[in-house]
């Protein structure tokens, strides 16, 4: 059954179309990365999966709950989908189980009791319930992500939106937050990923999206698209990644 | 004639002080408070909310607080509202701070970085959650330094209500310097009295901004 199902999505920058009317579905439980070159629309895409971009025409469908352009109020759509940033933004002047349990506290309304047990189980599930009381200035920027990850999943969205979130990581950081992921994955979490970790893409996505100038002109099983590209364009992409 | 020793000018003088920090208060306050109500309108997300702010902040910011003055002085009676000097000083300081600290306060607003609205946005907040819990505790820590900076600026604005009337330092300045022709002196004393006010409030500007750089 399909959890999210994007139809006709157009969106322009000024005189710029970045997306030229896309389709897409997400099977509950399935993870789907959007690959492509910068300004191939794919963060666009993502971001306006939660309304963070206003579209032009088109509708989002998650789990349900229908967003058109005309729609003002996103707050249905946004409980049940979580994001994930590159820049991480967590909330500087809280410490991370504060930022976990901020939504919980002013958009649930949750108890207090309730709240601190629910942080402490999204925190610990990524790893850093020891962490709880840390600043975000005093943690890596691994461990940063993996709180802005449990931030997210505390609302129990029904689907994760990761956009480029090993971008901004050291190297040595990227695998900590890759393994959240997978795990994630493997608990049967819908995940949409705008990913430049192709090897990562490959062993983990059930699906690849390949966006190129506002359009999807490939999408299947990561491992037919990476071995057998059939546009042109996929071709050149997917030798240019792999000659890094 | 009288004769006025100098002890009985200052203690005049001192006298009157209390109404101009009286005054500088209730204005910073009150300013203050109305500064934030436009504030958010100015930043909220509705188009004619924002004008109407940015209509009122530049009305006040573009007009002398002089005329402010006047007008709350002189029109409200035309419509039916007695004012006494102390409500006209008071009003006319009140609107002037609001519009100005508001203005002051986008700017810090502003300077928090886009992604916060982003997270707490994906967060499923509302504006009014947003600004109450993720962007106001943020611009709080860079608005200090110069609100306490633009309160000498109240300060020093309070002297203009002595035009209508109202007996704050330089009201008493004036009427001190008609029994005593003494003006070289009692005006001098007056600022230095401004200065006394004022002086503090920027030394701690600086050094609330010094402190505020250090945290981060």
């Amino acid at each position: 059954m399909s959890l999210v199902k994007l139809s006709g999505i157009r969106k322009s920058f000024g005189s710029v179309e970045v997306l030229k009317g896309v389709d897409m579905t997400v099977r509950e439980g399935e993870v789907v990365a959007m690959i492509g070159r910068s300004g191939s629309g794919k963060s666009t895409l993502l971001r306006s999966v939660n309304g963070l971009e206003r579209i032009d025409a088109g509708v989002i469908e998650v789990d349900g709950e229908c967003v058109d352009p005309g729609q003002i109020d996103l707050r249905a759509l946004r409980l049940k989908v979580g994001m994930v940033f590159q820049q991480f933004n967590l909330f500087p002047h809280l410490s991370a189980g504060e930022n976990v349990m901020l939504a919980l506290k002013v958009v649930k309304r949750m108890g207090k009791a309730d709240t601190r047990a629910a942080a402490e189980q999204a925190l610990a599930r990524v790893g850093l319930g020891h962490k709880f009381d840390a600043y975000p200035s005093q943690l890596s920027g691994g461990q940063q992500q993996r709180v802005a990850i449990a931030r997210s999943l505390a609302m129990q969205p029904k689907v994760l939106l990761c956009d480029e979130i090993t971008s901004a990581l050291d190297p040595e950081l990227v695998n900590e937050v890759l393994s959240v992921v997978r795990k994630l994955a493997e608990e049967g979490m819908t995940l949409i990923l705008v990913t430049h970790e192709m090897r990562f893409a490959r062993e983990v996505c059930d699906q690849l999206v390949f966006m190129h100038g506002g359009r999807i002109i490939e999408q299947g099983p990561p491992v037919a698209l990476f071995d057998r590209p059939s546009t042109p364009e996929l071709a050149q992409f997917v030798g240019m990644v792999e000659a890094r | 004639m009288l004769e006025f020793s100098f002890w009985d000018i200052l203690s005049n003088l001192l006298l009157a002080a209390r109404w101009t920090v009286l005054l500088s208060v209730i204005a910073f306050v009150a300013g203050g408070l109305a500064g934030l109500l436009v504030l958010m309108a100015r930043v909220a997300p509705v188009p004619p909310l924002q004008r109407l702010a940015k209509l009122y902040i530049e009305l006040f910011q573009g007009t002398p607080l002089l005329m402010q003055l006047f007008i709350v002085f002189f029109a409200l009676p035309l419509v039916g509202i007695e004012t006494s000097p102390w409500t006209a000083a008071a009003l006319a300081l009140t609107l002037f701070t609001s519009a100005y600290l508001a203005e002051i306060w986008r700017g810090c607003v502003e300077a928090v970085p886009k992604g916060q609205w982003e997270a707490s946005a994906s967060l499923a907040m509302g504006f009014s959650e947003q600004m109450r819990w993720v962007v106001l505790p943020q611009a709080l820590r860079i608005a200090v330094p110069p609100t306490v900076g633009f309160s000498v600026q109240v300060v020093k604005g309070t002297a203009v209500t002595s035009i209508i009337g109202f007996v704050e330092i330089t009201k008493a300045g004036t009427m001190i310097t008609n029994a005593t022709f003494q003006p070289f002196l009692v005006y001098g004393l007056v600022g230095l009295l401004y200065f006394a006010l004022c002086y503090p409030l920027s030394l701690s500007a600086k050094a609330l901004e010094r402190k505020l750089n250090v945290a981060r």
